[in-house]
């Protein structure tokens, strides 16, 4: 909880969002996994405190590394869970209070499979239909067009165990969208895709929202794809929301651009690094003659800094700067990286 | 930009309806029963239990019939037959739901509106659609056999049978949502069905004309299988009117109140 408050920064949304009206409402919202261990009691704070707020026609990203409490996140707003503390409301429902009012108006897609088996592909998605309420020729009509937007022809009649991981995990995706909700959530829906199918996947998203209005509130771990298709997203660790915003603020808020500076004279580099300071920069590093820092918005400084180093004689070799990427974002609000083998 | 997420404007373009409890339950067991009847060792399997009971142990019911004083053996028998059948057929049960809670069906089937007594009452449809085409078939087959029955019996027995699958499927589903483990499940309803089946007299009748030791009795009075197995055998011999067959129902209608609420219970859970 103080962590967020303590990084005012870090949350500037909340006062934005809070005058428009959410489709996704928590607070304080947390969940406490009481377990045994022996004689012991044992206790997993899973999600310790989350406030979010989400709009209509968002695609929100929850981004975090393994075990950071975003299906327990996800398995609350969708009622299968209860809340330890704290309140959510979704679709304009309590999710404790009118939980079936919740459920009549959200898709769930799991992080693990949702068919049987043994079952037969087409089936699975049109029971999943009917359960939502809608008739047999909408559920099969629903189906068949998902089938054939996922990549799914002629699987219709498949059974799921004879199907490739990806295709059951776009088969997943299939009975969660199949009575067109206007709230879906996803939880890590591309695990397991190929990158083809994975770019197929994340136009439909982007479709969902663009072409139906839907929401869309998905879980990954993949930084690109949180960049690529999300308006917003929200950076969890250990249970706690860090980071909310844009992708771009984001970057921008927490990370600024890299400017890189290479000189020809390495005993020179002391300089540089006050003139870099002086417009405005994080403490300079400094490695033989190249220097670095991180400056928030480059491009409106880079300019005066030429001219601020030519003005003292410092000659440059070359400069180079980097727009922060949401791994940099992500190493400076959790301290771990989360780019593959970092 | 933004619009009152009201429900009007959050329901989906597509128009649905809210879901009721006979349609989902009904969309719950067509699923369930077409994953059954496309398996051909259930189909199979469910059929020759009740012709092995009656051509393996029936040759040895007859000069048994004379030693406890039955009139008819098979009229004696048979309700036990089927009192066995209910409970170790639905007991049972709960098996195929584990594995549908491991791949993530229960998960999909709890996230939907459906009301969570049907799907409970949809799964256990199918065991009691199984357990009525087997008692059926067993009394027909002991007809051959030489049981004699009037229908009203016939129908009251197998009426009691079937809500006490109804009770034993749900409690089996029930206890396969709790543990999510077939390797503990096994072992706990071998040790639920085993006293069971051996102290309500299902197969031989505890009573002191059996032969049976006082404390044997007592503790077998105990059994609210007892009275349910008494119970159809009444009901088979058209004594309708006796103790026994108040006990059962009423023993039959609580024991499936109670399976149904518990298993109820279970799906509404979370972490289920
Ligand atoms: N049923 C449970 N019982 C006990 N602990 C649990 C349970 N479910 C989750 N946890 C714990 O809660 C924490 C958060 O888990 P959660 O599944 O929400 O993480 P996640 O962010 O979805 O991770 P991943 O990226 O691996 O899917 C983990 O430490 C996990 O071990
Ligand atoms: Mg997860």
């Amino acid at each position: 909880m103080n962590r967020r408050t303590d990084n005012g920064t870090l949350w500037p949304v909340a006062a934005r969002w809070e005058d428009l009206v959410a489709i996704i409402e928590a607070r304080a919202l947390a969940r406490t996994f009481t377990g045994r261990k022996g004689r012991e009691k044992t206790e997993v704070v899973a999600v310790a405190g989350v406030d979010l707020s989400v709009d209509e026609g968002e695609i929100v990203g929850f981004l975090g590394p393994n075990g950071a409490g975003k299906t327990t996140t996800l398995r609350m707003l969708t009622t299968l869970l209860r809340p330890t503390s704290g309140t959510a409301t979704v679709a304009g429902f309590d999710v404790a209070r009118d939980p079936v009012e919740v459920r009549q108006r959200i898709g769930y897609v799991s992080q693990s499979g949702s068919t049987s088996p043994e079952a037969r592909a087409g089936e699975e998605v049109v029971d999943h239909g009917l359960l939502y309420g809608i008739s047999k020729a909408q559920a099969e009509a629903r189906g068949r067009e998902l089938f054939e937007q996922l990549d799914l022809d002629g699987l219709w009649e498949r059974q799921p165990k004879a199907m490739s991981g990806g295709q059951r995990r776009r088969l997943d995706i299939a009975m969660g969208l199949v009575h067109d909700p206007s709230l879906v959530f996803l939880d890590e829906p591309t695990t397991g895709l190929d990158p083809q199918a994975r770019a197929n996947l994340w136009e439909h998203i982007a479709d969902l929202r663009d072409k139906r209005g839907r929401t869309v509130f998905l879980t990954t771990h993949y930084l690109d794809e949180a960049d690529a298709l999300c308006d917003r997203i929200l950076v969890i660790d250990q249970g706690m929301i860090v980071a909310s915003n844009t992708p771009d603020a984001l970057k921008r808020e927490v990370s600024g651009d890299l400017i890189m500076l290479e000189l020809v004279d390495p005993s020179r580099a002391g300089d540089a690094a006050e003139r870099l300071k002086a417009a405005g920069s994080t403490e300079p590093e400094i490695d033989g003659a190249s220097v670095q820092a991180r400056v928030p918005g480059a491009g409106s400084v880079l300019a005066g800094l030429l001219r601020s180093l030519d003005s003292v004689g410092v000659e440059l070799a070359s400069i180079d700067v980097r727009r922060p990427t949401l791994d940099d974002v992500f190493l400076t609000v959790t301290g771990r990286s989360l780019r593959e083998g970092a | 930009m933004t619009t009152t997420p009201t429900a009007s404007a959050v329901t989906t373009a597509t128009g649905k309806r809210r879901s009721s409890f006979w349609h989902d339950t009904f969309v719950i067991f067509r699923r369930q029963f077409r994953l059954a009847v496309r398996n051909p060792a259930w189909v199979i399997i469910g059929l020759l239990q009740p012709v092995l009971y009656l051509v393996l142990f029936g040759p040895l019911l007859e000069p048994l019939a004379g030693a406890i004083g039955a009139e008819n053996a098979y009229t004696f028998f048979v309700p036990g037959l089927l009192v066995q059948l209910g409970i170790f057929g639905a007991f049972f049960a709960g098996f195929s739901l584990i594995s549908e809670w491991r791949s993530g069906v229960v998960e999909a089937e709890r996230v939907t509106p459906a009301s969570r007594t049907a799907l409970l009452v949809g799964r256990v449809l199918r065991d009691v659609v199984q357990l009525f085409v087997q008692g059926v078939v067993l009394i027909v087959l002991s007809f051959a056999f030489g049981l004699r029955a009037s229908p009203g019996g016939l129908l009251l027995g197998l009426l009691i049978v079937v809500l006490l699958g109804v009770a034993c499927a749900s409690a089996s589903n029930a206890l396969a949502l709790t543990t999510k483990s077939e390797d503990v499940m096994a072992p706990l309803i071998n040790s639920i069905a085993l006293p069971v089946l051996l102290l309500s007299g299902i197969l031989l009748p505890i009573s002191a004309r059996s032969g049976a030791p006082d404390w044997l009795v007592t503790l077998s009075d105990f059994m609210p299988t007892k009275y349910i197995v008494n119970a159809v055998r009444d009901a088979f011999a058209s004594d309708f009117t006796t103790a026994n067959v108040l006990w059962g129902v009423l023993w039959t209608i609580g024991l499936t109140a109670l399976a149904v609420w518990a298993g109820t219970r279970t799906f509404r859970r979370e972490n289920s």
